[in-house]
C-alpha cells in the first residue's frame, strides 16, 4: 500500500518489472522489495532448511529472507537481496529454492519433519549402508540444500577493479559519516565518502527528526550539496566497504550498473582497493529481532524496516499494525505510521516500566507468544499481566534493540566489547590502526551523539594527518537517551527463529548446549547459526544470548564469533575482474610471433611466452610429419629457431668472473674473452637450479643465459647472492632478455647461412666462440653453441630488428633446403643429444643425478656446494639420468615408471620414471630421457617402461643419455 | 549413546530431550600415561587410536581453545591420496583407506564424499608430470585416470575451453578423492576418544614442558601442572612455540592460507577441481556453498587472516578457469596458519627428549592426513617405532638431505 | 599491506617477493657442519611476534631488504637494505 506524499521515489516515472512471471509496476527509486510490498506481495522467499514461506524482514543488505534471482539475457544472478535490487524497466526477478512454485513448495514437507531435523541431525544418521552416501543421501541433500542457482554458462558481464587513495575514508553517510566528511572536507583533506545506499542520509532518511530546528532533510540536502561541490571529496553511493586489510587498505564494492538495464558502457560492479591514511567508521547499527514463537511469517518485519519503507518508499506493508518492542526508540515508528494514517492495533512493550502515551492500546510487560497465517500474517497471540490475548493484524513490527555494526573493526582480528547499557557489542578502540568508530556503530544512537562523534572523529583524524582546521559547529538535534531492557527470546510452544535464513531456532541452540557444543564457535558450527547469507547480522547476538542462558554464563563470558570479510557478499566476478580469459596472466610475444603465425604455426604457452609448436606445410596431416621434416632440416641442411625467450643477464665489473664462480658450480673467471662456457647453477640447498651458457664479452663483462623457465628466478637469485654475500665486490648486472632477439641457426649448412648474411665470411670461429658481427649497419652478437648436436650458431640483434632478421634467416634457410623449426622438433633434437631442460632438472635433481658432479669444482666454493655434499644427495640409491631406447618401435610416454622386467608393478618396485620422450627419425623409434636408480651402472640392462594410465608396457634398453655423437664431433665440425 | 537414523526419529518424537553431551568435560587429573598438546584433528585422532589400537586410555588431550579450533575447522575439506614421492604415497594411501571406513569406525557421519578430484593440466610438460603422479598412484594401489581435453570437456563442460589464458590439455581424475565435513571429523574423533576414556580438556593452554635429564616428565598448563610419561606436541599453527618449550627449533615457518565460501547455490560443481596454473581449487559443499582456496599469502604470519593480493589472485584464477561462477557471491573469507616445512612434507617423529614426540609440519595438506597421522603417531608413541607408512617423516631428513620435495621448489619454506 | 622500501618508499606488497627470515644471510662456508647448514637452510625460530625477514623489491628497484615486522599484527616497523646491513657487519 502506497502512502501519498511520502517517500523519496519519483512518482512521475513508472517502472515495469516481473516477479515470478507476473508483471508489476513500481516507481523509479523503488527496490524489488518496496515495489512488491506496495503491490501487496508479502511472500518473497523460502527458507533454507524447512522451506518455510518468508517475506522481507529488513530494508537493507542484511536481508535474510527475500533473496531472489535476477534473470538476465545470458546469465542469472542468484541470491540477490530484494531489499537492495533497485527496479528498472524490464527487470526480471524470480523466487528461488522452491519447487514447483513459491506459494506451493513440495519441500515444505521438511517443515513437518522438523522434529527429526534438529541441529546436527545429519551427523547421527545417513551412515548405513556406506555406499548409499554418494549415491542417494548426498545427492538428495544437495538438491534440497542451496538457495539460488547459477546458470552454468560463462558470466558474460563486464566488471572492473580500481584503486583509490585518500586522507580520510568515511564509511557510511548517516549523520555521523556526513558530519565527519564535512569537517574533514572543510579542512581541505582528501575525503572519500562511501555509502551503501543510493541516497546519502542513513537513518535520517527514515527517522522523523529535526536538525538545527528544521526537518533533517533540509540539513541533509545542504550538506550533500556542499560535499558534492568540493573537489577534494569523492562521494561514492551504492558502495559497500567490504573489508579492512593491512596498511590502511580497504576493499569496497560499487554497484555501478546493477540498478539499470544492461548497458555496454557500464560495468555491473567495480571492486575498489582504497588506501586511506585515516578512516572514520560510521556504518550505523542494525535493529535486531526477538525470538518469539512462530516469528518468521511473511508480514513480520523489523520496526526500522517498516519505518524505512514508509519514509523512503511511501509504502506500508499492512493495514493493521502491531508493534512489539523492548526499547523506546521503536515507539517513533508507531507514531510515524499513525501520523501517516495507518491503523496501529497495539503496541506490546516487554518492559513494565515503559511509557504508554501513544494514541493506541499499549500493553506493558507484554510478549508475543504465537502467530498465525501460513503465507501471510493474520493474527498474533500475546500475554501480559492481564492474561492472554489475540489481535488480528497483518503487519507485526519487531524491535529487540540495536546492534552497532562493528564488523570492519573485527577484520583484523579485533574483538568487540560488550556494553551492558545498550545490551550490545561495541568496537574496541584501535582494533584497526587509524580507524575510529563514530555514531551508532560506536553505540551512540541519538542523532545529536552521532553528529558530535562524527565531528570529533574527523577532528582526531585531521590531527593525526597533521592538518589544521576542522572546527565545525555541531548542529542541534535530538539527544534522547536510549532505553532498553534486553529481551532475547520468548518462551512458548512453537519454534522461535534466531537465524531466519538457515532455520536455526532457540531449540537448536539449546540442543547444541545440551550436547556439549557450548562454546560459541561450537554452537555456530553445530547449528549453522550465522553461516547463512546474512552471516548472522540478524541472529548472532540473539543466539549468543540464548546460548549464554542455556549454559548459565553471562554474554561477555560466552564471547562472540568473529566477523570476517567481506562485509556484504561480493561476487567472484567483481573481485576477479580482469582475470577472465587471457587477462589472468601477462602474455609475452617474441619478435617472430607474427611471422610464425603467418606460417600457420600453432603457438603454445612456454611460461608467459608463446612459442611455435611446429610449422605445418600443405599436404601434412599430422604434427609429427611437420616435426620430422623440421628435424631433418637441422640434421641435414639448416634450421632456424627463435630462442629469444631464454633469459639474458649482462654482468659487468672487475669482479664479474669471481661472481660467476660463486654462483656457478664450475669456474668462469678462467674463461677467455670471446669464449662461451656451459654452466650449472645450484640452489642454496644443493639441488640444481638452472643451467645455461655464459659468454665472456670482455675482461670485465659476461653475458649469462638462463633457461626460459628460470629467468626470473635466476635474476632474483643473483641479486640476493650479490647483495647478501658479496655486496662489496665490483659487479653489477641487469636483465637484457627483452633487449635482444636471438635465433638458433643449426645444421650442416648453418655456417653457410650465417656467411650469406655477412659481408666477410666467418674466419676462425670455433665451437663455443662468441663475437660481434656486422649485419649491415647493425652490430649483431654471434655465439657458436648448439642445443641439437649439429654445428650451431645463435645470432642476437637488438629486439627491434628481430622480426626482420627472423624472416630473412628463414627465407635464406629455405633456399638451402632448410627452414624454421618449432618446439616439437627442438625437443626431439635435444633428447637425441641428451641435453636437459627443466623436465629433467625439476627441482629434486642433483648434479650427481645428471652425471655432472665433475662440474662441481673442487677448487672453489659455490652456492649450494656444501648442501650438495649431504649424505642423502649422493649415492647409488639415487635415481640417475639415463637414456632409454625401446626394444621395439612401440609408443612410449613421458611420466611412465621403470621396473625390472619380472617385477610386480608396485610402488616399492618402481625404479624410476621418464621425463622426456620424442620420436627420433634418426633411430626410427621413440627415445626417452629418464631417471633410474643407480642408472649409470646399469647401461645395457633392459627395464620395463610402464605407463598404466595409458596402457603402455615396453621393454627398453638403458643407454647413455647422449644417444649419438658422444664425442661431439659434429658440433665442433 | 550410539547414533542411528532410528535414534534420530525416536529422539525427535520426544522433543530431542534425550541427547547427551557428545563428550565429557572433565577436570584434568594430576597425572596421565600420555598427554597430547593440541585438540585439533591430528591430536584427537592420535588420542583415539592410542585408545583404540593400543589400549592406552589414561590420556588427556589439552586444548588451549575449544576442540577443533585450529585448521581442522578452517580448511577447504579436500581428501585425496594423489602423491608420488615414496614416503608420502603410502602414507596418504593409508589415510584414504581409513577415511573410507570412518563413519562406521566413529559412528559419526563425517560426510566423506568420494566425488572425485580432478587436477587439470595446461601444457605437455604438466601432463607428463601428472602422468608420472597418476602412475605412482596406480602403483601404490590407488586410483587414477588420465583424462584428455575432450573427456574433461564432457564431464566438466562449464570450464572455459576457448578463452582461458592457459588452455586445458586434460586432467588427472582421482575418483576416490573428494571432501568431508571438516568439523565433524574433529567431533567424531573427540567423541570416539572420549567414549574410550580419553580426557578432553578444553581451555587449557600448555605453558611449559617439564624435562629432567633428557626425559619428559609432564607439562605446565594454565590449569596447573600435569605429570605424564609421554608427551606429544601436535599443535599445528603453534608448533614452533610448543617445541621451543622443549628447547627445539623446528624446520617450520608459519604462513597464512586463505579460503573462501560463497552463498548457497543449487548443485553446480560435482567434483573437486584443481587448476594447474596458479593455485585454485574448488568444490561445492553439501549445503551449496562453493568452497575454494589458493596459495598461501607468502609472508610468515600467525594472523589467521590474509590480504587482498592473494584474494584477488584466487578470484581471477576462478574467472579464467570457470567464468560461470562469476555471479556467485563470496560470503566469507578466513585464514588458517600453516606449518610450512622446507620440503612440503610433514614430521611424525621422536625428539631428542625421551618420551617427547612431535607431529607437525603439515603444510596445507593436514586435513586429509588426520586419520593416518593419528594412526601413525599413536603407533610411534605406543611402540617407540615409526609406523611403516610414516617412517620417512623424520626430523633429521633435512640435515641429511633425504627430503621429500613433492613440488620440487627447494628448501624455502613458503614455496611448497 | 605496504613494505617501506628504503629506496622507493612505501610500496604495495604486490611489488615484492618474500623469501623468509634473515637466517639466510648467514651463509655457512663450504666446510660448514651439518648443524650450521641446518640452521641456515631449514630450522627456524618462527616467532609469533616481532621478526626480521627478507623481501625483494622485484618489480621495483631490485633491492633485497630486511623488514622488521610483527607476524601476529602484520605491523611493519621498518626496513633496511641487505647491502647496508652487510656493510655494518663488516
Amino acid at each position: 500500500m502506497r502512502i501519498e506524499g511520502k517517500g523519496r521515489i519519483d512518482r512521475s516515472k513508472v517502472v515495469h518489472f516481473t516477479f515470478d512471471g507476473r508483471k508489476y509496476k513500481g516507481f523509479k527509486g523503488d527496490t524489488v522489495a518496496s515495489a512488491l510490498l506496495a503491490n501487496g506481495v508479502k511472500l518473497m522467499g523460502r527458507s533454507f532448511k524447512y522451506h518455510r514461506p518468508r517475506g522481507v524482514l529488513t530494508a537493507g543488505s542484511e536481508e535474510p529472507n527475500a533473496l531472489v534471482e535476477v534473470v538476465g539475457a545470458r546469465n542469472q544472478t542468484p541470491n540477490v537481496r530484494a531489499t537492495m535490487q533497485e527496479i528498472f524497466e524490464g527487470l526480471n526477478v524470480r523466487s528461488q529454492n522452491r519447487w514447483p512454485s513459491l506459494r506451493f513448495d513440495l519441500l515444505s514437507v521438511n517443515d513437518l519433519l522438523s522434529p527429526f531435523l534438529s541441529a546436527g541431525f545429519y551427523y547421527k544418521t545417513f551412515m548405513w549402508p556406506r555406499s548409499l552416501w554418494e549415491r542417494l543421501y548426498e545427492p538428495v541433500i544437495r538438491r534440497a540444500a542451496g538457495l539460488g542457482s547459477l546458470s552454468g554458462t560463462h558470466d558474460e558481464g563486464h566488471y572492473e577493479k580500481a584503486y583509490a587513495f585518500c586522507d580520510l575514508l568515511v564509511v557510511g553517510a548517516g549523520p555521523a559519516g556526513l558530519m565527519a566528511a564535512l569537517v574533514a572536507a572543510r579542512a581541505g583533506a582528501d575525503v572519500i565518502l562511501c555509502e551503501e545506499d543510493r541516497l546519502l542520509g542513513g537513518r535520517l532518511l527514515s527517522a522523523d527528526s529535526n536538525i538545527d530546528g528544521k526537518p533533517a532533510g533540509a540539513w541533509l540536502a545542504s550538506v550533500e550539496a556542499e560535499l558534492r561541490a568540493l573537489s577534494n571529496v569523492r562521494v561514492m553511493t551504492r558502495t559497500s566497504v567490504t573489508g579492512a586489510y593491512d596498511g590502511g587498505v580497504y576493499s569496497a564494492l560499487e554497484r555501478v550498473g546493477l540498478h539499470r538495464g544492461p548497458r555496454p558502457d557500464l560495468p555491473r560492479e567495480c571492486f575498489w582497493r582504497i588506501t586511506a591514511a585515516q578512516v572514520v567508521l560510521a556504518a550505523g547499527a542494525l535493529e535486531r529481532p526477538i525470538a518469539f514463537p512462530m516469528n518468521d511469517r511473511p508480514g513480520i518485519m523489523l520496526a526500522s524496516a517498516a519505518q524505512t519503507y514508509l519514509e523512503k518508499f511511501g509504502v506500508v506493508a499492512g493495514r493493521r499494525v502491531v508493534l512489539f518492542a523492548n526499547n523506546d526508540g521503536a515507539r517513533a515508528v508507531a507514531r510515524q505510521l499513525m501520523a501517516a494514517g495507518v491503523s496501529v492495533a497495539a503496541i506490546l512493550d516487554s518492559r513494565l516500566d515503559a511509557s504508554a502515551v501513544e494514541d493506541c492500546p499499549v500493553y506493558l510487560g507484554a510478549e508475543v507468544t504465537d502467530t498465525k497465517g501460513r503465507l501471510a500474517l493474520r493474527e498474533i497471540s500475546g500475554r501480559h499481566a492481564g492474561g492472554a490475548f489475540q489481535i488480528d493484524c497483518d503487519l507485526l513490527l519487531v524491535s529487540g534493540g540495536w546492534n552497532p555494526m562493528v564488523h570492519l573493526t573485527c577484520h583484523m582480528n579485533g574483538r568487540p566489547r560488550w556494553e551492558a547499557s545498550i545490551a550490545a557489542f561495541v568496537p574496541m578502540a584501535d582494533a584497526v590502526p587509524n580507524l575510529r568508530a563514530a555514531g551508532a556503530c560506536n553505540g551512540a544512537f541519538s542523532t545529536l551523539e552521532c553528529l558530535a562523534e562524527g565531528a570529533q572523529s574527523a577532528q582526531s583524524a585531521l590531527q593525526a594527518l597533521g592538518r589544521a582546521g576542522g572546527v565545525t559547529q555541531v548542529p542541534r538535534a535530538e539527544g534522547l537517551p536510549y532505553a532498553i531492557t534486553p529481551l532475547w527470546a520468548v518462551e512458548g510452544k512453537g519454534r522461535a527463529w534466531l537465524d531466519f535464513a538457515n532455520d536455526v531456532t532457540t531449540k537448536d541452540v539449546k540442543l547444541s548446549a545440551q550436547e556439549g557444543f557450548a562454546s560459541v564457535e561450537h554452537m555456530k558450527r553445530y547449528t549453522t547459526q550465522g553461516m547463512a547469507p546474512d552471516q548472522g547480522k540478524n541472529s548472532n547476538i540473539g543466539a549468543l544470548a540464548v546460548l549464554a542462558d542455556a549454559t548459565g554464563r553471562a554474554i561477555p563470558e560466552t564471547g562472540t564469533t568473529t566477523y570476517r570479510p567481506p562485509f556484504v557478499p561480493t561476487s567472484i566476478a567483481a573481485m576477479g575482474a580482469g582475470g577472465r580469459g587471457a587477462g589472468f596472466a601477462p602474455q609475452r610475444f617474441m619478435t617472430s610471433d607474427q611471422a610464425s603465425r603467418d606460417r600457420g604455426a600453432p603457438m603454445i604457452e612456454a611460461g608467459l611466452w608463446y612459442r611455435p609448436s611446429y610449422f605445418p606445410k600443405p599436404g601434412e596431416t599430422t604434427w609429427r610429419e611437420a616435426c620430422d621434416r623440421e628435424i631433418a632440416y637441422v640434421r641435414h641442411a639448416v634450421g632456424v629457431c627463435d630462442v629469444s625467450t631464454l633469459g639474458k643477464i649482462d654482468i659487468q665489473g672487475k669482479d664479474a668472473g669471481r661472481f660467476l664462480d660463486l654462483v656457478y658450480t664450475n669456474p668462469f673467471s678462467t674463461l677467455p674473452v670471446g669464449r662461451v662456457r656451459y654452466g650449472l647453477m645450484l640452489r642454496d640447498d644443493g639441488y640444481v637450479m638452472d643451467d645455461g651458457t655464459s659468454a665472456r664479452l670482455a675482461d670485465d663483462r659476461y653475458l649469462m643465459t638462463t633457461t626460459t623457465a628460470a629467468a626470473g628466478l635466476v635474476m632474483r637469485h643473483l641479486d640476493f647472492v650479490h647483495q647478501a654475500h658479496c655486496a662489496d665486490w665490483d659487479v653489477r648486472f641487469i636483465s637484457v632478455t627483452e633487449a635482444w632477439a636471438q635465433f638458433a641457426v643449426a645444421g650442416p649448412k648453418a655456417r653457410a647461412l650465417i656467411n650469406s648474411l655477412l659481408d666477410q665470411p666467418l674466419g676462425d670461429f670455433p665451437f663455443m666462440a662468441v663475437g660481434d658481427v656486422p649485419l649491415g649497419s647493425v652490430s649483431a652478437r654471434l655465439f657458436r653453441i648448439s642445443f641439437s648436436g649439429e654445428e650451431g650458431y645463435e645470432i642476437a640483434v637488438p629486439t627491434r630488428y628481430g622480426e626482420a632478421l627472423f624472416r630473412d634467416l628463414v627465407a635464406r634457410a629455405e633456399t638451402m633446403g632448410g627452414g624454421p623449426y618449432g618446439m616439437e622438433a627442438l625437443n626431439v633434437l635435444r633428447i637425441e643429444k641428451g641435453f636437459i631442460t627443466h623436465a629433467e632438472i625439476h627441482g629434486r635433481v642433483t648434479a650427481f643425478d645428471i652425471g655432472a658432479e665433475k662440474m662441481v669444482s673442487g677448487k672453489k666454493d659455490c652456492i649450494g656446494k656444501r648442501a650438495a655434499m649431504r649424505p642423502g644427495m649422493l649415492g647409488p640409491e639415487r635415481e640417475q639420468m639415463v637414456g632409454l631406447k625401446p626394444l621395439s618401435e612401440a609408443l612410449i610416454t613421458s611420466g611412465a615408471h621403470l621396473f625390472e622386467p619380472a617385477a610386480d608393478l608396485t610402488r616399492v618396485n618402481s625404479q624410476g620414471y621418464t621425463t622426456s620422450v620424442g620420436y627420433s627419425p634418426m633411430f626410427g623409434r621413440y627415445l626417452a630421457l629418464g631417471f633410474l636408480v643407480n642408472g649409470r651402472a646399469r647401461l645395457g640392462e633392459t627395464v620395463r617402461l610402464v605407463d598404466r594410465l595409458r596402457g603402455i608396457d615396453v621393454p627398453c634398453e638403458v643407454c647413455d643419455p647422449v644417444f649419438f655423437d658422444k664425442a661431439g664431433e659434429k658440433l665442433r665440425a | 549413546m550410539r547414533y542411528s537414523g532410528l535414534k534420530v526419529i525416536t529422539q525427535g518424537l520426544f522433543g530431542n530431550k534425550g541427547w547427551g553431551a557428545a563428550w565429557r568435560s572433565p577436570e584434568p587429573k594430576a597425572e596421565y600415561d600420555a598427554v597430547i598438546i593440541g585438540g585439533g584433528g591430528h591430536g584427537l585422532s592420535t588420542a583415539y587410536y592410542l585408545a583404540k589400537n593400543h589400549g592406552l586410555t589414561n590420556i588427556a588431550v589439552l586444548e588451549k581453545g575449544y576442540i577443533g579450533s585450529g585448521n581442522i575447522g578452517r580448511n577447504t575439506t579436500i581428501v585425496r591420496a594423489n602423491y608420488y614421492m615414496p614416503g608420502n604415497s603410502e602414507f596418504y594411501s593409508h589415510s584414504l583407506k581409513l577415511w573410507e571406513g570412518l563413519e562406521a569406525e566413529l559412528n559419526y557421519n563425517v560426510m566423506h564424499s568420494q566425488r572425485g578430484q580432478l587436477v587439470l593440466c595446461h601444457s605437455d610438460g604438466q601432463r607428463d608430470t601428472l602422468a608420472r603422479r597418476g602412475n605412482a598412484m596406480l602403483n601404490q594401489g590407488d586410483d587414477a585416470e588420465l583424462w584428455s581435453r575432450e573427456r574433461v570437456r564432457e564431464e566438466v563442460p562449464y570450464l572455459d575451453f576457448e578463452q582461458t589464458r592457459f588452455p586445458i590439455y586434460g586432467g588427472l581424475m582421482h575418483w576416490r578423492g573428494g571432501t568431508a565435513r571438516h568439523d565433524a571429523v574433529a567431533w567424531g574423533y573427540a567423541r570416539g576418544a572420549d567414549q574410550r576414556g580419553v580426557d578432553l580438556i578444553q581451555n587449557c593452554e600448555v605453558t611449559g614442558i617439564d624435562i629432567e635429564n633428557g626425559v619428559v616428565k609432564g607439562v605446565q598448563t594454565t590449569r596447573g601442572p600435569i605429570r605424564a610419561k609421554k608427551v606429544a606436541m601436535i599443535a599445528a599453527g603453534r608448533s614452533s612455540q610448543v617445541a621451543a618449550m622443549a628447547g627445539m627449533r623446528l624446520p617450520v615457518e608459519s604462513h597464512v592460507l586463505q579460503a573462501f565460501v560463497t552463498e548457497g547455490l543449487k548443485p553446480i560443481i560435482d567434483h573437486v577441481i584443481s587448476f594447474g596454473m596458479g593455485h585454485f581449487y574448488i568444490s561445492q559443499s553439501d549445503k551449496g556453498g562453493l568452497v575454494f582456496g589458493g596459495d598461501i599469502d607468502f609472508y610468515a604470519s600467525y594472523a589467521a587472516r590474509g590480504n587482498l593480493p592473494m584474494v584477488e589472485h584466487v578470484m581471477e584464477a576462478g574467472m579464467t578457469l570457470m567464468p560461470m561462477i562469476g555471479r556467485a557471491k563470496v560470503l566469507r573469507s578466513w585464514g588458517g596458519i600453516m606449518d610450512m616445512t622446507p620440503d612440503g612434507s610433514p614430521i611424525i617423529d621422536k625428539t631428542h627428549v625421551e618420551g617427547l614426540f612431535v607431529d607437525a609440519g603439515w603444510n596445507y595438506g593436514g586435513f586429509k592426513a588426520v586419520p593416518a597421522s593419528g594412526w601413525c603417531m599413536a603407533h610411534l608413541m605406543a611402540t617407540g617405532e615409526s609406523h611403516e607408512v610414516a617412517r620417512r617423516f623424520r626430523l633429521d631428513r633435512f640435515r641429511t638431505g633425504h627430503v621429500m620435495d613433492e613440488e620440487g621448489t627447494g628448501s624455502q619454506h613458503n614455496l611448497h | 599491506m605496504k613494505i617501506p622500501c628504503p629506496l622507493c618508499g612505501a610500496r604495495d606488497r604486490r611489488e615484492f617477493y618474500y623469501m623468509g627470515t634473515d637466517d639466510y644471510l648467514l651463509r655457512p662456508s663450504d666446510n660448514a657442519t651439518e648443524a650450521e647448514l641446518d640452521n641456515h637452510l631449514f630450522l627456524r625460530d618462527n616467532p609469533a611476534g616481532k621478526t626480521q625477514d627478507l623481501w625483494y623489491h622485484e618489480t621495483g628497484c631490485g633491492s633485497w631488504m630486511v623488514v622488521s615486522r610483527n607476524t601476529i599484527t602484520h605491523e611493519v616497523y621498518g626496513a633496511e637494505l641487505v647491502m647496508e646491513r652487510k656493510k655494518e657487519a663488516r
